[in-house]
């Protein structure tokens, strides 16, 4: 994920007469699917970064609040006349608005934490599974300590430490997920470095960052894609789950996941609306991320025919 | 080989003890069992009298020092809670988590290794793309939200299962399952396939990339000119090939989910670890956290040591032990 | 209290009809929201521990569903003189067929303070008792060090066990049930932590028959799935229902609802030990105030104004709750008569602040905690949009308990949401816990996290808790409370409802004191 504007110099690569970036906007397009994915997410982006002009409320506001006009169903109105077109939660936030506001949190901490941890992860798993001996020890029991560790226990002391914040949730997220990361690339590298291409570039005395970046990286990164663009879901949920939890992002500021969360609680009595419309919200931005995660691993992969 | 074992070995004894020290310290730093467990009745006096009992008014390296004593003979500590030893407290609820995380981990390789062939053969068929789009499904709504879908549906509205819980037991091995009854089967379903949406998502889609990117290398191209049936190719040749993602993440994930089925537990009022690892993080019930962090420690190096086992196994490529 | 040791004891339930003799009913499910963590009745004074006890063993005195002393394993009690109580015991006999004696009483009492890494031990209710006379097998003299008016109410909490159980028995025998031997209605058969108990009817309780050959009683921590489980039928009756759930299951024919108020109090603590800035309370442009403007009455009375307690128990409780201006609901032993919750007067709090030298209002922090009470965060954020509407701008910050609690404990907040339950029923608990000036030598204020101190108030309490006359004591007490409350010592919110639900067929009586007992289920005729 972290390299994706240079995935070149693969063995099988076919000839080289337009700039990789080309190549890549002219495969990607080959998929009808995948560029409405792709105009899903740049609509989800913008209603996001605009949310604050269009919502009809600050959700984020206390004082725009009111219970009394919690818990409404979708299409009624508050005492002042505004419409409230998805319902309300317990707290009287409208719930269109909170969708809004949420997505930029949810899309902040769910790609921002998943970038991280993919850049660390990896450049740990490919250095492990290179370099051998007592580094990758280190790294790969480092990994399965880390794997060993629940996530609660991480935003909990996280939580004690630095107290409650978006970034804090980030930070937790990336501690508990580049372990994965570190797994995957090294399992991938290791198959890949006894290859020849691998040795013809060993041969060459060229750098060993030169071999493991340009030449291993390229080469592990199908599973790495597969599993970061399902990352940057998962992260999404993680960051819902920790709100279940209690653990989450500050209540005065829901994410699409916190939304949920909140919304769990009515499920049973009817209220629906409270956590389907975020839910919603949050399966077509997982469903869009991965219809052009799922296109760009295949352009990217250096060993596919297309 | 054996050199490789015992190094290996050698390290998982510094990671526990990693660990056991970030555990000890990072509890700390979150707050006092103390102002958590101790009885809102109790005076000042009491109060003064638990954490002196407990030891909490002894510096922290000295609690350490006093549990790294207990451990090398064998002895974890006590719960606060349950006042019964942390260690036999997690063995007796680790035989529900196994099963249910098993469970889980079957259903996501017999579900969705066949359909990640399926996509992967076919991956512009209308049914392959339906595939994929649906495996979206999997990961992007959060478990807890799922698992009481899974209820209303059918538990609530349908009846057809019951809601919760672990159900009716028997005994193997001395140890009480609840798959061998028909009742505890019955329990069983509902929370496996709450656990196993991810991995089936996951499998999924590994299977399917692996079989994109294997079907045209050289061999199989050879394979199918040598006038192999697809299904020899597919389940032969393909197959293996993509079996070692597979592997990685299926070893991965199972002790994921052993680990930290804490979610799906608490919502189907399952009996097992990730139940009681919730419930000691909320009281800091430092000796079972502690305890069951070195049992999961233990799991993930075993399942890693497996998992690269099996890697030399599935593909004579990787060599162990490397140029250490 | 008022109760003079006439045996009217199992009025409550004799009321109710034996069971009916349908082979199926004799099984019953009950599925209880808090984890039972021992079968130790003395290891942890903990409502799921003694809640499931409370099926098993009893108690020399025991309690109503409101609440108050009523005979249990005695009979009756009486000062013999100012320092001595004596107590007629009942003829019972434990499950293993040996006879209920005073040897068993004392037994207990010298047990429960030897009960090892206890974290919440019952040795605060027998540390008033000094001496123990066995006057013959059915009576038995316990004597305290002073005048001690709340001792039957100190032993409606010490369960019974049989003194042959011998030296130090342990935690673990309990649990196995080889020790888990009471006088109760129902026999331990068996424990699978985290799961589930089972007991079995014990025909040779002294009361009225109990009304089920068979119990399980599951514990389902997760609100939703126990309103599930409670919904599909797997469970004949849940406690600890939902505030979301209740207007579903109320509308359900299949089901019925069975509620009381509560002994748990919800209110706001204010830190008053500072005098310099408090750290979460600052001017309206975040500047660091010289003197902390919670000392000052007005901003206490703004602030407890300000809150539409109404609309809390109405919307976020959604009716499970009763707004509070006290300790205790009424019809308690010490309730204050009218005292009820200000009416919402937001230009009055404006006032308030303004008089107070706030024209333009504070900012504030509010902190809370997200898992242990009812509502809790939510309850939280109504209060910040309330404030919000006097010209305070309030941030909220919500944590679990378990990281919450070490804050609260080292007087980190300023404003924060804390709950009570008051286990005796009366207000001398609340009064020297809550709002009595923390001094660790007399063991008062011990949840004082305000720091509220008022000689006076502490004079009244410390008379009225050795004041041995009923009367005269409720008196004090009434006059010490409407003391604390006028000065704002604390900001009472609710008091919460204890909800049950059961399937139709069902009646169940509902507890003041949280405890969920199968002998009370009952099948309705």
């Amino acid at each position: 994920m972290a390299v994706l504007e240079k995935p070149v110099a693969a063995p099988r690569a076919r000839p080289r007469e337009q700039s990789p970036f080309a190549r890549i906007a002219g495969d990607f397009a080959q998929s009808p699917v995948a560029i409405a994915g792709l105009v899903v997410i740049v609509v989800i982006i913008l209603l996001a970064v605009t949310a604050s002009l269009i919502a009809p409320q600050n959700p984020y506001d206390l004082a725009q609040l009111d219970i009394m006009d919690g818990r409404l169903p979708p299409g009624s109105s508050s005492a002042d006349g505004l419409t409230f077109w998805l319902g309300t939660d317990d707290q009287g936030r409208d719930m269109l608005s909170g969708i809004l506001y949420g997505l930029r949190i949810s899309l902040i901490v769910g790609a921002g934490s998943a970038l991280v941890a993919g850049l660390v992860g990896t450049s740990l798993g490919l250095t492990a599974a290179y370099a051998g001996g007592r580094v990758e020890a280190a790294i790969m029991r480092l990994v399965d300590l880390q794997l060993s560790f629940p996530a609660i226990l991480v935003a909990l002391m996280i939580l004690a430490a630095l107290g409650k914040g978006v970034v804090n949730v980030m930070l937790a997220l990336v501690i508990v997920e580049w372990a994965s990361y570190a797994r995957t690339a090294r399992g991938a590298a290791l198959a890949e470095r006894a290859r020849e291409y691998i040795e013809a570039a060993e041969c060459l005395a060229l750098p060993k960052w030169r071999v493991v970046f340009r030449h291993l990286l390229p080469n592990c990164l199908p599973p790495l894609i597969v599993i970061g663009t399902i990352q940057v879901a998962r992260a999404i949920a993680l960051e819902a789950t920790l709100s279940f939890l209690g653990l989450g992002v500050p209540i005065t500021e829901p994410s699409l996941g916190l939304l949920i969360a909140n919304g769990y609680q009515y499920m049973l009595s009817g209220k629906y609306w409270i956590s389907f419309y975020p839910g919603i919200a949050l399966l077509v931005t997982i469903m869009a991320i991965n219809l052009v995660g799922d296109q760009l691993r295949d352009v990217l992969n250096p060993r596919l025919q297309r | 080989m054996l050199l490789w074992f015992l190094r290996r070995l050698l390290q998982a004894m510094f990671v526990m003890l990693a660990m056991s020290l970030i555990v000890f310290i990072g509890l700390h730093a979150i707050g006092n069992p103390v102002d958590i467990l101790i009885s809102p009745e109790a005076d000042q006096a009491e109060r003064a009298r638990i954490i002196t009992q407990l030891g909490f008014d002894k510096p922290l390296w000295q609690q350490y020092a006093y549990f790294l004593q207990g451990a090398l003979h064998g002895d974890l500590g006590r719960s606060f809670v349950f006042n019964e030893p942390a260690l036999q407290l997690i063995l007796q609820r680790m035989p529900a988590t196994l099963e249910l995380a098993v469970t889980a981990v079957l259903l996501s390789v017999l579900v969705g290794l066949p359909l990640g062939l399926f996509a992967g053969l076919y991956p512009n068929s209308f049914a392959g793309r339906a595939v994929m789009a649906g495996s979206i499904l999997g990961f992007s709504l959060p478990g807890f939200w799922v698992g009481l879908m899974l209820i209303m549906v059918f538990a609530v509205s349908l009846g057809w299962l019951p809601s919760s819980g672990r159900g009716t037991t028997a005994a193997l091995f001395g140890v009480q399952w609840s798959f061998l009854t028909r009742d505890g089967l019955a329990h069983l379903v509902l929370p496996a396939l709450n656990l196993s949406l991810f991995n089936i998502s996951l499998v999924l889609r590994l299977a399917r990339a692996g079989v994109r990117e294997t079907m045209p290398l050289d061999y199989i191209r050879f394979a199918r000119a040598k006038g192999l049936s697809p299904t020899r190719v597919v389940f032969v040749h393909v197959l293996r090939n993509i079996l070692i993602p597979v592997v990685t993440v299926v070893g991965l994930e199972l002790g994921s989910t052993i680990a930290f089925s804490v979610v799906t537990e608490s919502v189907f009022a399952w009996p097992g670890m990730g139940k009681l690892i919730i419930d000691s993080i909320n009281v800091l019930d430092r000796p079972v956290i502690v305890a069951y962090l070195m049992i999961v420690v233990v799991m993930f190096v075993t399942i890693n040591l497996v998992v690269d086992l099996l890697y030399t196994a599935l593909d004579p490529r990787v060599r162990l032990g490397g140029r250490a | 209290m008022r109760f003079k040791g006439v045996a009217i004891g199992s009025l409550l339930m004799a009321a109710v009809p034996v069971a009916a003799s349908n082979a199926l009913a004799q099984n019953v499910t009950v599925a209880v929201g808090a984890a039972v963590g021992s079968i130790d009745p003395h290891y942890y004074t903990l409502t799921p521990n003694t809640s499931l006890d409370a099926n098993v063993f009893e108690r020399l005195v025991e309690t109503d569903a409101q609440a108050r002393p009523m005979p249990g394993l005695a009979t009756s009690w009486k000062l013999v003189d100012d320092r001595t109580w004596e107590l007629k015991l009942r003829d019972a006999s434990f499950h293993d067929g040996t006879p209920f004696t005073a040897e068993d009483v004392a037994y207990t009492i010298a047990r429960v303070p030897t009960v090892v890494n206890s974290p919440g031990s019952f040795a605060i209710y027998t540390r008033p008792i000094t001496g123990v006379e066995i006057v013959d097998a059915h009576t038995i003299r316990l004597s305290t060090a002073n005048v001690y008016p709340l001792l039957p109410t100190d032993l409606a909490q010490l369960f019974i066990i049989p003194h042959k159980l011998g030296a130090n028995p342990t935690t673990e025998d309990f649990n196995s049930g080889k020790n888990a031997i009471g006088t109760g209605p129902y026999r331990f058969v068996s424990y699978k932590p985290g799961d589930r108990i089972e007991l079995e009817r014990n025909d040779g309780y002294w009361g009225t028959k109990p009304a089920w050959q068979h119990i399980t009683y599951r514990m389902i921590t997760n609100d939703a799935a126990r309103t599930a489980a409670m919904l599909s039928g797997d469970v004949a009756m849940i406690d600890q229902v939902p505030t979301a759930d209740i207007a579903r299951l109320r509308a359900d024919k299949g089901v019925s609802l069975w509620e009381t108020v509560s002994l748990r109090i919800i209110y706001l603590a204010l830190d008053q030990g500072r005098d310099g800035p408090t750290p979460f309370v600052t001017g309206p442009n975040g500047e660091i105030l010289a003197k902390n403007p919670l000392k000052d009455l007005r901003v206490r009375q703004a602030l407890s104004i300000a809150i539409n307690r109404p609309a809390i128990v109405q919307r976020v409780m959604e009716g499970a709750a009763i707004p509070s201006a006290q300790f205790l609901p009424p019809g308690s032993f010490s309730y204050v008569p009218g005292l009820v919750p200000p009416p919402t007067d937001i230009a009055k709090a404006k006032a308030l602040l303004a008089a107070a030298g706030f024209p333009n209002g504070l900012k504030i922090t509010l902190h809370g905690s997200n898992d242990r009470y009812l509502n809790d965060a939510k309850i939280v954020q109504a209060i910040g949009q309330m404030w919000t509407r006097i010209g305070v701008q309030t941030a909220v910050e919500t944590q679990p308990w378990s990281s919450y609690a070490g804050h609260a404990t080292k007087l980190e907040y300023s404003v924060f949401l804390q709950g009570w339950s008051i286990s005796s029923g009366e207000a001398s608990n609340p009064l020297r816990a809550l709002v009595a000036t923390f001094d660790a030598a007399k063991g008062r204020g011990t949840v004082n996290r305000g720091r509220y101190s008022n000689p006076a108030l502490d004079s009244l309490i410390d008379k009225a808790v050795s004041t041995a006359d009923d009367g005269a004591r409720e008196a004090l007490l009434i006059q010490a409370t409407r003391m604390a409350m006028d000065d704002v010592a604390i900001i009472p919110l609710h008091n919460q409802k204890n909800t049950w639900a059961t399937r139709a067929g069902f009646t169940y009586v509902p507890r003041a004191d949280e405890e969920t007992r199968a002998y009370d289920l009952r099948p309705a005729n």
